[in-house]
């Protein structure tokens, strides 16, 4: 199977590139349109903030690339947040392919103390429904680090609550997205990683 | 090895974090081994009989891993100008082999150094006595790399005025500053989470600084991570109650088996502390 990993300005993608060693499955980390486009499967990374990411995507001129892909496209964290309509993350217009706002978790008092952003930690998903999440038990627990949240919607094939309940997952004809880091959530993760590869 | 969920019972998210206070919401709390490396090692004995090399800092963080860690902190007191290159080749190889988050420390001192380790796999860098010389390392490393890679240490020591005051140089050196201030100041700079260790508790077995701990977790819009003094689960128990840390980190009662971390999870969850099971 060709696997691409598009590169783009944002942040470290060496985990995602190590996760998918221990599946013992090799990837090609690339800004070739023409080697995106012709990939079998799209691995969409992410960590950082979203308005310089989408402005490193659109100067590469790949906004356009990933818009038209037909096979299957996995975001992760801000890849998946860059999937959505529109994020409050410095103002960002995404690309727009699920139409999905990405919010900031608000600032809560629960009790004596604040709802902490951002959400840094393990925290379980459930009301699984993909084949992303074959043989995933609901409730299982996933690593999680951001501020931003893609909000509820038709979309959601993976609930998670942090003082709100938000997508953890979301999918839209072939572009897959999940909020959490598959790459560090121990045998969870490797298990959703080796799902998308077979979808 | 098999997914570990599907033999626990299943966690329900709840609204309430742990014993009735309420908490995090489906967040669980976190336990976290910390490994002080040395040339590459482990520098403290581990009672892993089984290991084929316990001084491998990537086997034991990968048992640990195995055994339910929710992360790992990496810790590197070496002190030669091979140091840099030695770490960075030790986080790679961590990253490559264990799929949990882990945070490296020890020494860091620029956002250039911050960026070789990254670049090689961390997932967090954990800065002490160069950001509290230097604040605006915590400002640099969260404009580069964004706050959630930001762990300030901070080592801690309660005076006989009842002050918790901030300590620099591994413990040696003492400064005038409260910790509370440096903890405010470091998370308005830019600090992702504290990693809080009070030098009164710490090698003591006797529990966590509760008080302090507490201070920081319930006023700081961070994570706080309590470290020394854990030696029976029901410190842990205590810190994650009544001091509403967020996490628990300790060394030689994970290293010597002391406390097997999966029997931990399952003592806290009877209490109703959420937990990764």
């Amino acid at each position: 199977m060709n696997l691409a990993i598009i590169k783009y300005n944002a942040g470290n993608i060496q985990s995602v590139l190590y996760a998918l060693e221990r599946l013992g499955i090799q990837a090609e980390v690339t800004d070739d349109a023409e080697k995106i486009k012709s990939a079998d499967k799209v691995i969409f990374p992410g960590v950082g903030e979203a308005g310089s990411a989408m402005q490193s995507l659109k100067e590469g001129n790949l906004d356009q690339v990933i818009k038209d892909l037909k096979q299957p496209v996995l975001g992760i964290c801000v890849g998946m947040q860059l999937l959505c309509n529109h994020s409050e993350e410095a103002d960002t217009n995404c690309l727009g392919i699920v139409p999905v706002e990405v919010k900031r978790f608000p600032a809560t008092k629960i009790g004596e103390g604040v709802l902490k952003v951002p959400q840094v930690g393990w925290n379980s998903i459930y009301d699984l429904k993909s084949p992303l999440f074959r043989d995933i038990k609901e409730h299982s627990y996933i690593y999680n680090v951001h501020s931003y949240f893609a909000e509820d919607s038709e979309y959601t094939i993976a609930h998670c609550n942090y003082g709100i309940q938000y997508a953890a997952a979301i999918n839209k004809d072939n572009f897959y997205g999940v909020q959490f880091h598959t790459e560090k959530s121990a045998q969870i993760g490797d298990q959703i990683i080796q799902n998308f590869l077979n979808i | 090895m098999d997914n570990q969920n599907n033999t626990s019972p299943v966690a329900q998210p709840s609204p309430l974090g742990v014993g009735g206070e309420p908490g995090l919401f489906g967040l669980t709390k976190r336990i976290i081994p910390c490994l002080d490396i040395k040339d590459g090692r482990t520098v403290k004995g581990t009672n892993f009989v089984n290991l084929r090399d316990a001084g491998d800092p990537v086997e034991l963080g990968a048992t640990y891993a195995q055994q339910g860690a929710d992360e790992l902190v990496f810790l590197d007191i070496t002190a030669t100008v091979e140091r840099r290159k030695t770490l960075s080749e030790l986080v790679k190889r961590i990253a490559r082999h264990i799929n949990i988050p882990f945070t490296v420390g020890g020494g860091i001192k620029s956002v250039e150094d911050v960026s070789v380790l990254l670049n090689s796999g961390a997932d967090k860098i954990s800065v002490n006595t160069a950001a509290f010389n230097s604040p605006e390392l915590i400002t640099g490393i969260a404009n580069a790399a964004g706050s959630q890679c930001v762990v300030l240490a901070i080592d801690t020591r309660q005076e006989e005025d009842g002050e918790w005051y901030v300590y620099l140089n591994g413990g040696r050196t003492k400064t005038d500053k409260k910790c509370f201030d440096w903890a405010k100041e470091a998370v308005e700079r830019g600090a992702g989470e504290i990693l809080l260790t009070s030098m009164n508790h710490d090698g003591t077995k006797a529990g966590f600084a509760l008080d302090i701990t507490r201070k920081l977790s319930d006023n700081l819009p961070i994570p706080v991570i309590a470290s020394g003094g854990g030696g029976k689960m029901e410190h842990f128990e205590d810190v994650f109650q009544q001091a509403h840390a967020d996490a628990a980190l300790a060394a030689s009662i994970f290293h010597f088996k002391e406390i097997d971390i999966q029997d931990l999870k399952h003592y806290l969850k009877e209490r109703n502390i959420a937990v990764r099971l």
